[in-house]
């Protein structure tokens, strides 16, 4: 047998098309005739728009339209009522109502961009200006539950909490903050709208979610959901601000049927600050009672989150807790506040890249109180089923995460007093954490279709972010075709291809990829069965099940003499075999608690003047069930370890209190980390068998990497400093 | 962004001539102002190309150095003799922007900059006086962190961004400037001006004035000099605080010392106060600091920079440690 490619490093088939620019990304694709629309954003935050004069700007010429909520047409399906919370309210020139800073208020079609864009800066809109309110902290006593999360109801309780606490040897309680955050993937967002006549509409979009963008749309123009075609053939960055259509969707479908031309629209990286999403900002309390042997009594862990006034979105911190550690006395909940801000939405680990910062900030602080170290109090504590559920964990590496990154990073030399290890002017200091997210899986479609040159092409509508999918999925489909990884080909980012999952939520490798399985395996078996059923086949009236199958030839088990190839069979044939596949079995594992595990151990320096902190090191172990490629999850967990950096230590948007204004609405102000902010990153990958997650037996890697960075990177500066900053970024002012 | 006229010139004398044309702006790099007008803070109804002038030369001289204005920040950065004999300038450059921005960015240009106010920079905003005379300050009462301590006015509170700025004035640097009058000769310190009355007059460059070169006098602190800069990230952000320091040190007597500030400032910022601290003294923490403490007299902090004093204080003594090679 050929060795299996399943789990290879090997590159991206689409590397080469993008490092030489021949990758069309959405905004790039050629249409012909393309007109070209250009948002005007509201520039206050509350209020509502006086009259707007778009006389200047319609004189542009080349100025086709200039729409604003005076003249924009209805859609048809604007009143339809909302079917859930995700189904979110746009806002696409229906009203004079600014709900939040930057929202779209006129919309400028040109034959070219520079002439939209001088024509849309000629727009220039008055408002009678209300104030916003942007404060959870003023507004807490308006704060409600919601009925649910995105993990699981907002409110859990097991075993009593308010009793434990209450005859805990020792106990710590602290309030963690963090700022809100813009995810900026580099491709900002952008849709090019194409109708077909009156009843057919394309779209070149960037969404991580092609379905979604064609089920809101086509109910928004009242069209029929197959006369609605989304593509998205690659996407420079998801992150969850691509996960379903904002505002600007529908702008520029609205556009194209206005000027009876094809409208490309692009955000400005400023407009990536206002209507696309954003990780809300977060209160988070922790409170811990432990024993003196440092055995957890009591959890509690309250979220509260602000939301939109008019869109209900929750970040699920709290429930990030709620499997991690074994005690019995576990209460989780979590509020939101209505604020004039935009709708937040999900931001690479959603509840997780908050909630871990939280309750492995409060775990390092228990340990100082305990005397005794983060890893030994972790490893006390290990769940060996979920405390949550009660279930057993469909494989849990987690043990081996420590020890391997432990050893690693050398985490047996530390000493635990803080501010005691200095290298010249540098404070240095260790932290870790645990990492954590569940492993979701999904329905999920895939065909594969078997040609008469042996090739084989293998589809499912789901997206390829940034993550690898076009190479995993192409893996998984060769080696359960039995054909070399060059003969398979994967197409993705088509509505008009199989059905697939939103891409996101580290849900697609396990979701796809188990689909592209069955659907691979289930074509491997028509190919055998139409050699041992055609009379020209030397296999004819062999029995299927003493048929191999390797690398695009059959051969008999009993007479290895007697041979067929792929190609042969489906030429005599006549027609490619087909092999679609709805795979629904996505419930059988719901007997376990899936999540993947990890574990992050950072130092940092910290300049004992100047306050300045760089993390100097970092070693991630994470277990994520099968890795289907070892080099795209090793990006994906480094790039997730990147980002923490910036979680941790500069990311946030700053709006003006006065009138809601984003004041750090451009890069060089909202701070990403930069080549010299991140050193040599160590990612272990554990091995980790799982039968249960998912019919490959992958959790997904999309997001972990990120977990347990800001509490690593937090504990060790205060390791180096002594200083415990319990607000997220840790810029240098709050150390001095 | 508004329409505009391009015209490139090879000269001086013919770029004297189109910039005199009322509201013309000169390109250089255009790392700034193609950014600003990007952004619709400035739209000169023409830019001039001032890049292919002969104007990048480096020169050494027994006197001193003399660096072209289009010189770009990188080629400034690595010369040889900038590295040798003024230390503090090529750590200022290279503190500064991303690679990219150094390679197209300009010693002229950088001059020339604009703060980074991001009051300044939001086009919708009425307030500011940077923009047009007499019509407020949206960022006095707004957010304020990265915003200056010293040199501001009621008027303005926009930190000077510049990191090359504060070196040269460091370095007793000269601007040279022609114009149709003719040439002149600017000393640094004087080149720049604070807000006061007039925040949007930000230099003593008369309006069609060129700058053709900078030059660095040969003087004994020059060569014991350094730059800290403090900031968010560890490159590609503008200060917090930075400071740059010269020590003329004979025996363990100081003879005679510069200290400028950035981040801090609203221009690029000379403290004669530290630096009479420091002359006649036997350097030390306890002096450093006290010097640090008298750059930082008078310093009023708004909503969120009041950390920027005792960081500035800090850098500042960071700088005069390193300069005095006591680290």
């Amino acid at each position: 047998m050929t060795q299996p490619v399943t789990g290879k490093g090997l590159d991206r088939v689409d590397a080469r098309l993008k490092v030489t620019g021949k990758a069309s990304y959405s905004a790039e694709v050629a249409v012909a005739n393309v007109a070209h629309a250009v948002i005007v954003s509201a520039t206050t935050g509350k209020g509502r728009i006086k009259p707007i004069e778009i006389g200047a700007a319609a004189k542009v010429p080349g100025v086709l339209a200039v729409l604003t909520h005076q003249n924009a047409p209805k859609p048809p399906g604007a009143d339809e009522p909302r079917k859930n919370a995700q189904d979110r309210l746009l806002q696409f020139l229906q009203d004079d109502e600014i709900r939040y800073d930057g929202q779209p208020i006129a919309l400028v079609v040109a034959d070219t961009l520079e002439r939209a864009r001088h024509a849309a800066g000629l727009v220039r809109p008055e408002y009678d200006v209300e104030k916003p309110v942007l404060s959870i902290e003023a507004e807490l006593d308006r704060a409600y539950a919601p009925k649910d999360t995105p993990r699981g109801p907002s409110d859990k309780k097991v075993g009593d909490f308010d009793a434990a606490f209450a005859k805990a040897a020792v106990r710590v309680d602290g309030t963690y903050t963090m700022a809100p955050e813009n995810h900026n993937p580099m491709e900002m967002h952008a849709t090019i709208a194409v109708w077909q006549g009156d009843d057919k509409l394309t779209l070149y979009d960037t969404t991580q979610g092609g379905f979604i963008v064609r089920q809101k749309l086509a109910a928004l123009f009242r069209l029929k959901p197959e006369n609605v075609r989304v593509i998205s053939r690659y996407l420079g960055g998801g992150f969850g601000c691509k996960g379903s259509p904002w505002s600007h969707v529908p702008l520029a479908v609205m556009a194209a049927k206005v000027t009876g031309r094809p409208v490309k629209l692009v955000l400005t990286r400023q407009q990536m600050f206002y209507f696309v999403g954003h990780r809300p900002r977060t209160l988070q309390r922790v409170a811990l009672g432990a024993e003196r042997d440092g055995t957890l009594s009591a959890i509690r862990h309250d979220l509260t989150g602000w939301t939109s006034r008019f869109d209900e979105f929750v970040e699920p911190s709290a429930a990030w807790t709620r499997p991690m550690y074994a005690c019995g006395n576990v209460s989780t909940s979590h509020r939101l506040v209505r604020l004039d801000v935009a709708t937040p939405t999900f931001m690479r680990a959603p509840g997780a890249a908050s909630g871990s910062f939280a309750m492995e900030t409060a775990l390092d602080e228990l340990s100082y109180a305990l005397k005794m170290d983060p890893l030994e109090l972790r490893l006390k504590n290990y769940a060996e089923k979920d405390p949550d559920t009660g279930r057993p964990f469909s494989s849990k590496e987690l043990r081996a995460c420590y020890r391997q990154a432990a050893e690693r990073f050398g985490w047996a030399r530390r000493k635990a007093e803080p501010r005691a290890n200095r290298e010249g002017t540098w404070l240095v200091g260790w932290g870790m954490a645990s990492a954590a997210y569940p492993a979701h899986q999904r329905e999920s479609s895939a065909a594969a279709r078997v040609r008469a040159d042996g090739t084989a092409v293998v589809q499912a509508g789901t997206h390829d972010i940034g993550t690898g999918a076009y190479t995993i999925m192409a893996q998984i489909a060769a080696d359960a075709l039995g054909l070399p990884f060059d003969k398979v080909r994967f197409e993705l980012g088509d509505t008009t291809l199989p059905n697939a999952p939103l891409a996101a939520g580290s849900q697609t490798s396990a979701s796809v990829g188990s689909a592209v399985k069955l659907a691979c395996e289930a074509a491997r078996s028509m190919i055998v069965s139409a050699a041992v059923a055609d009379p020209r086949s030397p296999l004819f009236g062999a029995r299927p099940e003493d048929v191999a199958t390797d690398t695009g030839t059959l051969v008999s088990k009993k007479d290895v003499g007697k041979k067929d190839t792929y190609a042969a069979v489906v030429e005599r044939r006549g027609r490619e075999i087909v092999s679609t596949i709805e795979n629904k079995d996505v419930k059988s594992r719901e007997a376990y608690a899936c999540h993947a595990f990890g574990a992050q151990f950072c130092e940092v320096k910290v300049d004992e003047a100047t306050c300045e902190i760089r993390v100097t090191r970092a070693v991630g172990a994470f277990a994520g069930g099968k890795v289907l490629n070892v080099k795209t999850a090793r990006s994906q967990l480094l790039g997730g370890m990147v980002w923490g950096i910036g979680l941790a230590l500069l990311e946030q948007t700053v709006r003006d209190a006065r009138d809601g204004r984003v004041v750090t609405r451009e890069l060089q102000d909202y701070h990403l980390p930069v080549n010299s902010d991140v050193p040599a990153l160590d990612v272990i990958l554990v091995p980790e068998d799982d039968p249960h997650v998912s019919q490959v037996g992958a959790k997904g890697l999309g997001e972990i990497g990120i977990t347990g960075m800001g509490a690593a990177i937090g504990n060790a500066i205060f390791h180096a400093t002594g200083k415990r900053v319990r607000e997220l970024p840790i810029t240098l002012d709050r150390l001095l | 962004m508004e329409p505009f006229r391009y015209m490139r010139v090879s000269d001086e004398t013919s770029a004297l001539e189109a910039v005199a044309k009322n509201g013309a702006t000169m390109l250089a790099g255009g790392t700034n102002v193609i950014d600003l007008m990007r952004l619709g803070i400035t739209s000169p109804p023409m830019l001039v190309d001032v890049n292919h002038l002969p104007l990048a030369a480096i020169e050494e001289r027994e006197d001193g150095l003399s660096i072209g204005a289009m010189a770009r920040n990188t080629d400034v950065a690595y010369h040889p003799a900038v590295r040798r004999r003024y230390p503090v300038l090529s750590e200022a450059l290279l503190s500064g922007a991303s690679p990219q921005l150094r390679n197209l960015a300009t010693v002229g240009g950088n001059l020339l900059q604009r703060t980074r106010c991001v009051y300044f920079r939001d086009a919708a905003n009425p307030h500011c006086n940077k923009r047009k005379a007499g019509s407020g300050c949206a960022a006095m009462d707004g957010w304020t962190r990265m915003h200056a301590v010293l040199g501001t006015s009621e008027r303005c509170i926009a930190a000077h961004p510049s990191d090359m700025a504060v070196a040269l004035v460091a370095l007793d640097a000269t601007v040279h400037v022609r114009g149709s009058q003719g040439v002149r000769h600017l000393p640094i310190a004087g080149f720049h001006t604070t807000p006061g009355e007039r925040p949007d007059i930000e230099s003593v460059l008369l309006p069609g004035e060129l700058i053709t070169h900078v030059t660095l006098p040969a003087t004994k602190f020059a060569a014991r000099s350094r730059y800290v800069k403090a900031r968010d990230r560890s490159a590609y952000a503008f200060a917090l605080a930075s400071a740059a320091a010269a020590l003329d040190l004979e025996g363990t007597t100081i003879r005679e010392a510069r200290v400028a500030l950035g981040g801090v400032t609203t221009k690029p910022w000379r403290s004669s106060e530290a630096e009479r601290r420091l002359v006649g003294q036997k350097p030390g923490p306890e002096l450093f600091q006290a010097a640090a403490e008298a750059a930082m007299q008078g310093a009023t902090p708004r909503h969120d920079n009041a950390f920027k004093i005792e960081l500035a204080r800090r850098v500042i003594a960071r700088a005069l440690t390193l300069a005095a090679g006591m680290a």
